[in-house]
């Protein structure tokens, strides 16, 4: 009887890819797929350390490319949410879209299909929500900074859309949840990481860190945020559906004062 | 004095002058604000204005909203008045002459300045800038097209300009706004010609509808120029919208929808806005202060709205001489079917998208992965509560690869009793006295 594998990866997409190479090329039989520090032993299971190797990871990416574009984007946003066990059951989506000959991705009776479609779309629902939702305060140094810390790991799939977008001014948008960020520097964005001090979401006290002027146009905000709504058409309900509280740190307009 | 004393002395006096100017741009962005937020508009998608020069902004993308008012509304566009001072009289609007309100008046360059350091921040998509008509309408234009022409060639910004045109404006202005903005839209806001006599009665119809042809011909200008010359430069490529006022006229549904569709497809809108009439000032001919606003009515006409532009429904099958006004316990497209029983039941697993998409409960989403998912199995009724069907509703006008059905030979009224018996909705307890007529 052969024994069941679990693989053990970096945590990030290249290590994880890697470990489906690994899996595919030596056709094993996979117990499951653990990133490092989230590990549990399985009592019946050998563990193996994958060390990321990007070809075989390239190779992996351009294989599902191949079968479908619409799956590849699917695998990467579900592998983002960081959902415990996905890992797993990539595989098991990624075995299926490899073994047939097209249209896996919406094949919507089929559970798996289904489970990592809304997977992915609840990553990009929140990759939206970050598009919309980060508020750059100007420092001193005349540097756009926003602190976020998103539902799920969300960073790599705005940074174009933000590169895209303010192409003139240097911005650095900051995780603080995975102690990560992405700064641009007037010719490409590049990860970063930082000892923060001091967590800037928008509050009433003002920092020394920005502009004089940063806390008035912050004002400005607020006072048209109140200025544009229709008192006679409140509905509160709708209002937290839309801009849910968890996101109220972020924001200017959504300050308690 | 040190250095020490100078630099003090700047930054205090630095702030001295700030504070003044930023106080002086709240006010007028109190009352600018406030002015212009019974236009509903708020679109920021359908342009193609990429940046490619590495200036400010991109609309190239879909549309994004920023924030959410406390009504639910959302804040995509900085939206302001250039100025509320306005030659007109019209009853229903907030700015008429006689109205006894504040008053203030944007600079050009104020404008041009909100709007970069808001956009900077990521806290707006771009600017919609409308105005009272001060002096002229040409005038008024001239000045908003100077904002937008600042905006693109001075600061370099790719984001989305949505600028009123002005009633009674001359041609060649219009044809300026369009280089310059993404939208431009003229609101209708009354849907009869005889409502706008009553309560407009120094603007004429005309008047709306000449800058709405204007645009109109140079869109089509530019497409079949671009198809030649590929650098011709763009023409409000986020097209035209018009809004009308619901509610202050005594006007019927079918008015407005057949308006609606008439713009639709005489001047090729991208929208049309439908705003629940809210009472501004007592006045005889208008519905009193503190009437409720007219929401589920607007709601209505917004699904109707969608039906028309998406679901492949003719105004006529939705609201006509017989049925004037949309029901408002069912939405319009619950009530096409139930009065037309003898389309149904479809067959999920074999009708066509067309024939899908009119079923009461299936959305184009749900009509899309049905139609993926059913190349590979047919489908039953776990299939589709899975994907995500409304089935409380399309139960009974579906089958599907199962032997139990709900699609009986039931009258219209009991399949309408059993789902409002079976479901909730938020805008119940304003008809709730009709509810008990099924029970």
């Amino acid at each position: 009887m052969s024994t069941t594998k679990t693989l053990i990866y970096d945590g990030s997409f290249n290590g994880f890819l890697t470990a489906i190479f690994m899996a595919f090329d030596e056709k094993l039989d996979i117990a499951d797929i653990q990133r490092n520090g989230r590990a549990q032993n399985g009592l019946f299971s050998e563990t193996e350390t994958i060390f990321t190797h990007l070809e075989k990871a390239k190779r992996v990416w351009n294989g599902i490319r191949k079968k479908s574009y619409n799956a590849l984007t699917n695998v990467y946003f579900a592998f983002l949410s960081e959902t415990e066990g996905v890992e797993l059951l990539l595989l098991d989506y990624i075995r299926k879209v490899m073994g047939a000959s097209n249209g896996v991705p919406f094949n919507f009776s089929e559970d798996t299909v289904l489970y990592i479609a809304q997977l992915a779309k609840k990553v990009g629902r929140e990759k939206h929500r970050m598009e919309a939702f980060v508020r750059f305060q100007l420092t001193k140094d005349n540097l756009y900074f926003a602190n976020i810390a998103p539902d799920f790991d969300v960073l790599p799939l705005i940074s174009k859309h933000f590169k895209n977008r303010y192409a003139d001014q240097e911005w650095l948008i900051y995780d603080t949840k995975r102690n990560y960020g992405i700064h641009y520097d007037l010719n490409g964005v590049e990860m970063v990481s930082l000892d923060l001090t001091e967590i800037h979401h928008n509050r009433i006290s003002k920092s020394d860190v920005f502009t004089v002027e940063e806390h008035a146009y912050q004002d400005l905000w607020s006072t048209y945020f109140a200025s544009t709504n229709i008192k006679s058409r409140i509905n509160r309900k709708l209002h937290t559906q839309h801009v849910p509280k968890r996101y109220w740190k972020y924001l200017p307009e959504k300050k308690v004062s | 004095m040190d250095y020490f004393h100078i630099m003090e002395y700047i930054h205090i006096f630095g702030i001295y002058t700030m504070g003044m100017n930023f106080e002086r741009i709240k006010q007028k962005l109190t009352i600018l604000a406030d002015a212009a937020k019974y236009d509903v508009s708020c679109a920021s998608s359908g342009s193609k204005r990429t940046n490619d020069q590495k200036g400010l902004g991109d609309s190239s993308g879909m549309g994004i909203c920023h924030s959410y008012t406390e009504d639910g509304r959302c804040v995509s566009l900085l939206k302001i008045l250039l100025t509320n001072h306005c030659i007109y009289d019209c009853a229903y609007c907030v700015t008429r002459r006689s109205n006894d309100v504040q008053r203030a008046a944007f600079k050009i360059q104020e404008v041009v300045d909100l709007t970069i350091h808001f956009y900077r921040r990521n806290y707006i998509e771009g600017l919609f800038l409308s105005s009272g008509i001060f002096k002229s309408p040409d005038h008024t234009m001239e000045r908003l097209v100077a904002v937008a022409k600042k905006l693109r060639l001075e600061e370099r910004f790719n984001g989305y300009i949505h600028l009123k045109s002005i009633p009674g404006c001359s041609d060649e202005l219009m044809y300026e706004a369009g280089l310059y903005a993404d939208r431009l839209s003229v609101n209708i806001e009354i849907p009869t010609v005889s409502g706008l006599k009553l309560l407009a009665p120094e603007k004429n119809h005309a008047d709306f509808t000449k800058p709405m042809r204007k645009v109109q011909q140079e869109i089509q200008k530019y497409r079949n120029e671009h198809k030649i010359i590929r650098s011709t430069p763009k023409y409000a490529p986020a097209g035209q919208s018009t809004q009308m006022i619901i509610g202050a006229t005594g006007e019927t549904d079918k008015d407005i929808m057949y308006s609606a569709a008439h713009y639709y497809t005489q001047y090729q809108m991208k929208r049309v806005y439908y705003s629940g009439y809210v009472p501004i000032s007592e006045d005889a001919r208008l519905p009193s202060l503190g009437s409720q606003v007219p929401m589920l009515r607007e709601n209505r006409l917004y699904q109707t709205d969608w039906l028309l532009r998406f679901y492949g429904f003719s105004v006529q099958e939705i609201v006509s001489e017989e049925h004037p006004n949309l029901d408002m316990d069912v939405d319009p497209n619950l009530s096409w079917a139930l009065r037309n029983l003898h389309h149904f039941p479809v067959d999920v697993n074999t009708a066509e998208k067309q024939l899908l998409v009119r079923v009461p409960g299936l959305g184009l989403k749900s009509v899309h992965k049905i139609l993926h998912a059913r190349r590979f199995r047919n489908l039953d009724w776990d299939h589709l509560k899975k994907i995500g069907v409304a089935l409380s509703r399309a139960k009974y006008f579906l089958v599907c690869a199962s032997r139990h059905h709900d699609h009986k030979d039931r009258q219209a009224s009991q399949i309408k009793a059993l789902i409002l018996q079976n479901s909730s909705g938020k805008f119940r307890s304003t008809y709730s006295d009709q509810l008990s007529l099924f029970q």
